[in-house]
């Protein structure tokens, strides 16, 4: 009766195979390998390395050596330094936040906009133009100096604040944009509702609007203490040698490998911590505002004397923002070598842009970045788009654990990154085909693909997970295969999730630093490396020209994501 | 047009049963209903018989044919979500194109047809909007459209009325019925809504937690439910507790728990009932049934609540230890008061038995 040969679910093999139970572990088993591979193994070299010695423990044992406290202080110096940046970050960002959300005064506009500027400068750069302008030979510190005639600079940026200062500047958006994003959703009739009540301006600070802002303050601060645990880029540039990562490039370039691997051990430990912390606390956070629509209220500062402060504020404010990259253009133009002890750079030129293009030895690196960077978002892309559709639309077992593998290079800083594949692929092994990784061409594409991978993967998930599932299935009912689906339906539903989070990953690693420095390999030096070299030999003129070229580009991949999201940006970090 | 069997059908979602052992065969061009609260596994079975979800256990045959773990897109069924799943960045007309460009027809060819099941939707005007300009039940329509136009084998309707507000939900009821009977494609339909069964389908299959409850036509199902669950779910009803007292001929006699005795007719009994004199039964009777005044079956009570509808009085009586819902057709009697005494009488053709 039933005609079983004709049945097309046991017609062929592929097709028997497709519609098993176990078809979708095939599907994901590129994914986990990869994983495995480019993030598990490099870890587990890293960690095996770090118990190698005269006795399993002693690298530990060296480490936490009262006798020599170099590595204590270094751990103790990077948790003071985060714990600082995050109080630091938190007030300017809050404070900003709440101005610019509750508030109208003259400049706010400017300010609103220029207030993101921080997150267009890569780290180095960033940097850069901090100690250009207040370091100890930088434009203030000598302007004050020559204008009371002192014998020494009255003040500069060094040591421990410099650092802290560099951080806050760079890191108080995060505050900021978490902290403007719960103002907005604040519905001013809570606030109404408990004037109605009878409590008082201050009553109603303490019991209703800081509460409700807790949540993306607390989120924001451990993301901050992460990124300062992971920073290198400050302490490198103001010398402060003892600090976790610094530590870890020590040790690196002394060849004392395994005490770079117990550093780094250490270090990982402290940032998975917070990543998991920050990851439950996200999942049970979150106070709902039950109201939907709501009415943005700003109060005007009215009265005269108030006026006048505001727009001095706000005007000192803009400039803060606004003079990194303006410092950056200008010194771009002047000629190396020859701003000494003055207070401007004196001579100017448009050779170095010129050189940008023309000479060959100054767009190498340029053009290093740009096939390096291209290589490791092409992988981002491929690899970030399928575990983002495994996440959000496969069933499997060990999701989670996708998850994690995923988000782990993300909260590993930079340095532990490099070093771990310092530790896996300066041997031949499977995983780099039996070639020796390091010192060739492959090995900073595999360390920005590694880094960046979260990117592509959170905000292609978020725009999956909007995508409803049905859409996909009508299109599966009315006949189409899985990949045409995929194609017509799915990819240019996701796009602009894809096209932001891709964007990100190529500016980043067009920017990246922490790791080439590590790794970089002399026949192929990317950008960073080469404005950081570049600054060593006093070529201040190229290294910002470099410098501008990124922010350029930053500031165009911004624009884009902006467009693309029409204003909803900022999922992807 | 195709017969759907579905043979010992269970799924498990890890342990928990969505289905249990379904066993099912929908007639070739028949409209057939799954009906049942949400959570009884009827949407589940319609994901496998889309290939959405495979079964656990059992066989799924369209004809002779058996698609168990066939793929969605090799089934050649129309679906209608209930989010209506419309692809956004697409018009109207590239929506109900896509599935003829999936099964490659010419360009001339898929222009004829979208252009005529257009017209059968009404939507002749709306080819190039988009999605997004359409109001819910255009939307609704062209979901109807996307997937009538590949001239389905099955058509699959998964609640695909309850976006839309009450009044254009009536509407597109009659409006789907015609389309089904002008077309004959063997219907699906899932609805949580008795209304919208009773008044679509051919026949209507009762579901409670992944079982089958009862599978029959709507007038089968509303006035000859087989268990209780059936008969308090379809319609309003009352079940009253009783024995059995006598059985004489045609008529049985029960007595309820307080010691009230009704007559009924035997024939009136879900058909597993056996009549054996001490059983336990429920007596069914609907709302609609009891009337006013001395007759079959006379009782008082006392009212507890008054509802006036326009179309009917409602009212809750009081009698002994059991409440009755009672409905009466308002032909501008006089309206009781909460206290006051009622006299009710059920015919003895309105009394259904039940077993446990």
């Amino acid at each position: 009766m039933e005609k079983t040969h004709l049945n097309p679910s046991e017609g062929n093999a592929w097709t028997r195979l497709t519609s098993s139970n176990w078809f979708v572990y095939i599907l994901v088993a590129p994914l986990f390998l990869v994983l495995f591979a480019y993030v598990v193994y490099p870890f587990y070299q890293t960690f095996t390395e770090s118990f190698s010695g005269d006795d399993a423990l002693s690298n530990y044992k060296n480490f936490f050596n009262i006798a020599s406290p170099a590595n204590i202080e270094a751990l103790w110096t990077s948790i003071y330094i985060s714990v600082i940046s995050v109080i630091c970050c938190a007030i300017v960002g809050v404070t900003m936040a709440f101005l610019l959300e509750r508030y109208d005064f003259p400049g706010r506009r400017i300010l609103s906009v220029l207030v993101l500027v921080p997150m267009a400068l890569p780290p180095l750069v960033g940097v850069l133009s901090f100690t250009f302008l207040y370091g100890e030979s930088g434009i203030f510190p000598r302007a004050f100096q020559h204008l009371f005639g002192l014998e020494q600079v009255p003040f500069s940026l060094k040591g421990i604040w410099g650092v802290i200062v560099v951080h806050t500047f760079t890191m108080y958006t995060y505050f900021y944009l978490t902290a403007s994003a719960a103002i907005k959703g604040l519905d001013p009739a809570l606030e109404e509702a408990a004037t109605s009540l009878g409590a008082g301006r201050v009553r109603i600070w303490t019991k209703i609007i800081l509460p409700m802002l807790t949540p993306s303050i607390v989120a924001s601060s451990l993301l901050v203490f992460m990124i300062s645990m992971a920073s290198y880029t400050a302490p490198l540039m103001f010398g402060v040698e003892r600090t976790m990562t610094m530590q870890i490039y020590l040790s690196r370039t002394n060849g004392n490998l395994n005490m770079a691997a117990t550093q780094s051990m250490i270090l990982s430990f402290v940032s998975i911590t917070f990543l998991i912390i920050m990851r439950w606390y996200q999942n049970r956070r979150n106070y709902q505002n039950l109201s939907k629509g709501i009415s943005v209220h700003r109060s005007e500062v009215s009265s005269r004397g108030m006026k006048v402060m505001a727009t001095i504020a706000s005007f000192i404010g803009t400039l803060i923002l606004i003079l990194p990259i303006l410092v950056l253009i200008l010194i771009s133009f002047s000629v190396d070598g020859a701003w000494k002890t003055q207070i401007l750079p004196t001579d100017y030129t448009l050779d170095h842009y010129y050189a940008l293009f023309t000479d060959e030895r100054t767009w190498r690196p340029i053009w290093n970045s740009v096939r390096m960077g291209i290589v490791a978002t092409l992988g981002n892309i491929i690899f970030g788009v399928a575990a983002a559709y495994a996440m959000v639309r496969l069933n499997f077992k060990g999701k989670t654990l996708l998850d994690i593998l995923i988000m782990v290079p993300w909260a590993l800083p930079g340095t532990v990154v490099a070093v771990n594949l310092i530790a896996a692929f300066s041997t031949e092994n499977i995983f780099s085909f039996n070639q020796v990784l390091i010192g060739t061409f492959w090995i900073l594409p595999l360390a920005y693909f590694i880094r960046h991978l979260p990117l592509v993967f959170r905000s292609t998930s978020a725009s999956l997970v909007q995508l409803d599932q049905s859409i996909e299935e009508a299109s599966r009912s009315l006949g189409a295969t899985w990949w045409y689906s995929f194609r017509r339906i799915v990819l240019p539903l996701t796009f602009t999730g894809i096209l932001a989070g891709t964007l990100l990953a190529l500016v980043q690693s067009f920017g990246e630093f922490v790791a080439s420095i590590l790794l970089y390999s002399t026949s192929t030096i990317p950008l960073s490396v080469a404005i950081f070299q570049k600054l060593y030999s006093f070529k201040f003129g190229t290294a910002c020209a470099y410098g501008v070229l990124q922010i350029c580009l930053i500031l165009i991949v911004l624009i884009i994501s902006e467009k693309l999201s029409k204003g909803s940006a900022g999922s992807a970090i | 047009m195709k017969s759907v069997k579905i043979k010992n059908v269970s799924k498990k979602f890890g342990h928990i049963h969505g289905v249990k052992n379904l066993d099912l065969h929908i007639k070739a061009g028949e409209f057939f209903t799954f009906l049942g609260p949400s959570g009884c596994g009827k949407t589940t079975t319609l994901r496998m018989i889309a290939g959405f979800y495979y079964p656990t256990e059992g066989k799924i045959l369209f004809d002779d044919f058996d698609v168990t773990r066939l793929q969605p897109n090799k089934r050649n069924i129309g679906m209608v979500f209930q989010n209506y799943a419309l692809f956004p960045h697409m018009t109207v007309d590239e929506n109900i194109a896509f599935g003829l460009q999936v099964r490659k027809f010419s360009k001339s060819e898929i222009k004829q047809k979208v252009d005529r099941i257009r017209g059968l939707v009404h939507l002749s005007q709306y080819g190039n909007r988009k999605i997004n300009e359409l109001s819910g039940g255009q939307q609704q329509r062209v979901a109807l459209a996307r997937a009538l136009v590949i001239e389905p084998d099955i058509l699959l309707l998964d609640e695909p009325l309850s976006n839309l507000d009450a009044k254009l939900r009536e509407e597109t009821r009659v409006e789907i019925k015609r389309i089904q009977s002008e077309l004959g494609v063997t219907t699906i339909y899932v609805t949580h809504d008795q209304m919208e069964a009773m008044s679509m389908s051919d026949r209507i299959m009762v579901m409670e937690n992944g079982n089958i409850r009862q599978i029959g036509t709507p007038q089968e199902i509303y006035n000859r439910p087989s268990n209780r669950f059936v008969a308090d779910f379809i319609g309003e009803t009352n079940l009253i507790e009783a024995t059995i007292d006598a059985v004489n001929g045609d008529d049985i006699q029960v007595k309820t728990t307080s010691g009230l005795v009704l007559t009924g007719r035997k024939q009136q009994s879900s058909p597993t009932l056996t009549h054996m004199i001490g059983d336990k039964v429920f007596i069914s009777i609907r709302p609609e049934s009891i009337n006013q005044g001395t007759g079959e079956n006379t009782l008082t009570g006392k009212i507890t609540f008054v509802e006036f509808t326009g179309i009917s009085v409602n009212y809750v009586v009081e009698c002994l230890d059991f409440s009755l819902k009672v409905m009466i057709i308002n032909m501008n009697g006089q309206l009781k008061k909460i206290g006051e005494d009622i006299t009710l009488n059920i015919a003895q053709d309105s009394l259904y038995f039940l077993g446990e």
